[in-house]
């Protein structure tokens, strides 16, 4: 059996010399310090970016406390070494290793990796590297741990598919149990003889929710991807995801883990629902996991307090991906208010990401002005309201204007304005749009102080898998770097707007990764053999890399990222299932082009997705009536929609 | 504009082990979650962003260890110091420890202007050596397995560190070259050396204890070790003392004996 050592004494004589070396010490507050026990199935949970970026991600954090939790399993979390100390640990000999007990990575059973981003997939070949593990899975002995990803990229794997044993769909709470199962079943049996790595594979294909991908073979006709046959006969043709069917039976993390150092998002996080029905057609995000299930209201005050208490944190953000959504938002940031106050906790700030501009009022902008306020963020998407109808975030240019003046009378000075360019049917005049919102928001803000400024931050869009947009052909560089030059032209006179954008080419890359299919797996592995890491970096980003890599798989951008798919087309990834109807999605990008919009059906009648009907589930809301503002903030009538409950519909 | 505050306390602590790794800024922040944690009663800065006031002195290089930091905390309400060293170290995480807690009287001034030198252990390592292999926080038995002509090696290091040391010290002027944004300047850095002895072999290396100036002419220990000589590098670093000086005596911030702890460090200067 393989024993656990340590990196450290190796590593750390080094650590003085590279850039951050908190990144590499562990020492967390609410870190398991579980001693390596080789008895003990053992996961490495891991984020293929820097520590600052990958600290914070909540998924690690839940998975990582509840394989703690257990008896017999254990799990240690690591981080890709920044560009310094990899070539240290290169020169020296010293493998990839765990922050908590620098143990080498291969000496894990499993590495979970979360995918959260296209642009990191070179690192977690990097990192599988430097674990001294085989990058490709039809390389690995039975004695290499297994590489595992979840997240929300996994909703097309298959760039990936050459390089990870197993991919999990879904909310990872129950099924990394399953899992764990499966690995201390393993260890059991894995010496008797003519156990093969395949054998403890189709085993993990058995557990819903886990796609191996080596259990497929792809077939392809005229250059084109035409699906995926199983090798064997218990790999399921479609993989589920898994969904979990109440957040309050979840309330982790428990201990959330505070950082010695600085990292992004650097406060307390609550997750107060997952889910999102507003049915805005470019977010994957919202589309994959479907239904709505909140935490009950009690429970997010309970958590809050307990974290603000535990951490000290002085901020806490109340996460969704829709947080003026949440059932009673205002009397819940009330009592988190009130509660910190008794607890003698000192000013606190509650921070709601993606605020919805319909449901901002001056109320909340009220109550979230505790202890900073550095900026607010509004995502309006698009400029014009063709365009968001297009797009179905339907909100009208008043709701946008009111919210950014009660942010301006409550004492903000600069606001953050979130759009998309590039999206299906873009005209002009919807780019230009852009600028149109950002000037009068300034004007907005002037009434109340000459300070008042409005960054309008712009993204190139890409179309990504189970959206009703998967069909669209992405933009081109040249087209979103036109687009770009029309708004630096329009907004350079205007004062008080400043405008940032996203690298166009960087966004060309994010393409090729997220609707490839598996001949992409040649190009990641060719970016990263030329030195293509860390590529969520500027600094590090070249677009050339990935050209050449295209060109030397004998792939075309053309085809992979700009070329416009027809309802005939095979998708990479139909043999995954997000619960989501082809043919809702489809309709719905009809829709879409019709410039039709679809209202929320939280409050409104079920349209049959397939989320909730697939699952046996349904939307878990505290309340039936939708926040103010209307189900999509357009005044719609909705008098009959909290009066229609959600059925629950035998699949089609 | 705010009122000045009314009710300080200076606070001592040590850095040790893994944690020395952090940045003055991240050690900061941790202050200011253990003070919350604790719920002392703290002063905020008035304005848009209110931000609690808390004043430290000079910075801690990242990887040095340290027995001697100090912080200042203004308050709104007096607080009993009895006790508060061991709540804060609790608060905090491992490595950093509170030694010393005590009121400060109006008018004090400011840390930063405070501190006119630094007491050093410098760990000197020749440059032909491969990095140390330091003993502590190992958890297996991976260290070790060094050559059999370790301590020849090390006593010769001795020998030629105490012949730098004695160099420098006769030195008249110690011009040194520093590059800051891309400008070189040359200073006589002799005069910020105020004291200096080798005081024996660490496991990889030397130690020396130094005295080294903040104010005027400046001297760092990475510095130090510079000057000594371009055949040695920086190993472990430990800051013992940071002096003020009253009426021309110089004497700690706070003294480590102030609170509960005992005096053991306090005589080293002395010497
Ligand atoms: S199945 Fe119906 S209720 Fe559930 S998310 Fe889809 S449309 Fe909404």
């Amino acid at each position: 059996m393989r024993r656990m050592t340590s990196v450290w004494p190796r590593l750390e004589p080094h650590l003085a010399r590279v850039q951050k070396p908190a990144r590499y010490i562990g020492c967390e507050e609410g870190a398991k310090a579980k001693t390596p026990d080789d008895s003990l199935v053992s996961w490495l949970f891991m984020y293929p970016d820097a520590y600052e970026i990958g600290l914070p991600n909540q998924g690690l954090q839940i998975l990582y406390e509840i394989v703690n939790e257990r008896s017999d399993a254990r799990a240690d979390r690591s981080y890709a070494p920044w560009s310094d100390l990899e070539a240290i640990m290169r020169e020296e000999q010293i493998p990839l290793f765990s922050v908590e007990h620098h143990t080498p990575g291969a000496e894990f059973d499993a590495i979970g990796f979360n995918l959260s981003a296209e642009l990191t997939y070179t690192n977690l070949l990097n990192c599988v590297d430097l674990a001294g593990i085989p990058i490709r899975t039809a390389d690995r002995s039975i004695d290499d741990p297994l590489v595992m990803a979840g997240g929300h990229c996994t909703y097309n794997p298959e760039p990936l598919a050459d390089f990870l044993d197993v991919v999990v769909l879904g909310d990872g709470e129950e099924v990394v149990g399953e899992l764990t199962d499966v690995l201390v079943d393993w260890r059991a049996h894995r010496d008797e003889s003519g156990r093969t790595r395949t054998d403890l594979l189709r085993a993990i294909a058995r557990v819903e929710g886990c796609y191996v991908p080596s259990l497929y073979e792809p077939t392809y006709a005229d250059g084109h991807f035409t699906g995926l046959q199983p090798l064997f006969a218990d790999a399921p043709e479609i993989i589920e995801k898994r969904t979990i069917a109440d957040l309050g039976e979840w309330p982790y993390p428990k201990e959330q883990l505070s950082p010695l150092t600085e990292v992004v998002h650097d406060r307390l996080n609550v997750e107060v629902f997952r889910g999102c029905t507003r049915g805005c057609r470019f977010c994957q995000a919202g589309m994959i996991t479907r239904p709505v299930r909140e935490r009950p209201a009690d429970q997010v005050r309970h958590m809050v307090a307990k974290g603000l208490e535990r951490t000290g944190y002085d901020e806490v953000s109340l996460t969704s991906l829709s947080t003026a959504d949440f059932s009673g938002i205002e009397p819940t940031v009330k009592g988190i208010m009130s509660d910190a106050a008794d607890a003698g906790c000192g000013p606190i700030s509650v921070s709601l990401p993606s605020l919805r501009v319909d449901a901002f009022g001056v109320d909340i902008a009220a109550q979230i002005n505790g202890a900073k306020r550095t900026g607010l963020t509004f995502a309006p998407e698009a400029g014009t309201w063709r365009m968001r109808q297009i797009i179905n975030k339907l909100i009208r240019e008043e709701d946008l204007y009111e919210a950014v003046d009660a942010a301006f009378s409550q004492g903000w000075q600069r606001v953050k304005l979130y759009f998309l360019i590039g999206l299906p049917s873009e005209t002009d005049e919807d780019t230009l749009g852009i600028a149109e919102l950002s000037k009068n928001c300034v004007a907005i803000g002037r009434k109340y102080t000459k300070r008042a400024s409005v960054t309008a931050s712009v993204g190139g869009f890409v179309p990504k898998p189970f959206t009703p947009f998967q069909w669209f052909g992405q933009n081109t560089v040249e087209e979103l770097q036109r687009k770009v030059n029309l708004l630096r032209d329009a907004t350079r006179r205007m004062h008080g707007v400043n405008l940032k954008w996203h690298d166009p080419k960087a966004t060309l890359a994010e393409g090729i990764a997220s609707r490839g299919d598996r001949r992409v797996g040649a190009v990641i592995e060719d970016v990263w053999r030329n030195g293509g890491t860390f590529q969520e970096w500027s600094e590090n980003f070249e677009v050339d890399r990935w050209h050449e890599a295209m060109d030397r798989a004998g792939l075309t951008i053309e085809d992979m990222v700009y070329r416009h798919r027809g309802e005939a087309d095979v998708l990479p990834w139909e043999h995954l299932s997000a619960g989501l109807h082809k043919d809702f999605l489809w309709d719905d990008w009809q829709d879409a082009l019709a410039e039709v919009g679809l209202p929320d059906c939280r409050w409104t009648p079920c349209y049959d997705c397939g989320a909730c009907t697939g699952y046996g589930i349904e939307h878990v809301v505290a309340s039936a009536t939708p926040p103010a503002g209307g189900s999509q903030g357009t005044g719609q009538d909705l008098s009959i929609g909290h009066a229609v409950p959600v059925q629950l519909l035998e699949r089609r | 504009m705010s009122p000045p505050p009314k009710i300080k306390i200076r606070v001592r602590f040590r850095r040790d082990g893994k944690i020395r790794f952090i940045s003055h800024r991240d050690t900061a922040r941790l202050m200011e979650r253990a003070i919350r944690k604790i719920g002392l009663p703290i002063a905020y800065s008035e304005g848009f962003s209110p931000r609690p006031r808390i004043a430290f002195g000079l910075a801690l290089t990242v990887a040095y260890e340290s027995d001697a930091e100090f912080l200042d905390i203004d308050l709104v309400t007096p607080v009993d110091c009895e006790g508060l060293p061991e709540r804060l170290t609790d608060a905090l995480p491992d490595g950093l420890t509170v030694d010393a807690a005590v009121p400060l009287e109006n008018g004090s001034e400011s840390l930063q202007q405070a501190i006119v030198s630094c007491s050093w252990l410098v760990e000197v390592l020749g440059s032909h050596r491969a990095p140390a292999e330091p003993a502590d926080d190992v958890t297996t038995d991976t260290a070790g397995a060094l050559g059999a002509n370790v301590d020849e090696d090390i006593a010769a290091l001795v020998v030629a560190v105490e012949e730098a040391v004695a160099a420098v010290l006769a030195a008249p002027e110690l011009p040194l070259e520093r590059e800051r944004k891309g400008k070189v300047t040359v200073a006589d850095v002799r005069p910020a050396i105020l004291d200096l002895e080798v005081t024996g072999p660490t496991e990889h290396g030397v130690q020396l204890n130094a005295v080294l100036a903040t104010e005027t002419v400046t001297l760092r220990p990475a510095e130090l070790v510079r000057v000594l000589g371009d055949e040695f590098r920086e190993g472990r670093v430990r800051r013992t003392h940071q002096w003020t000086r009253v009426d021309g005596i110089e004497q700690e911030p706070v003294n480590p004996s102030s609170a509960n702890r005992s005096a053991e460090l306090a005589g080293m200067r002395d010497s």
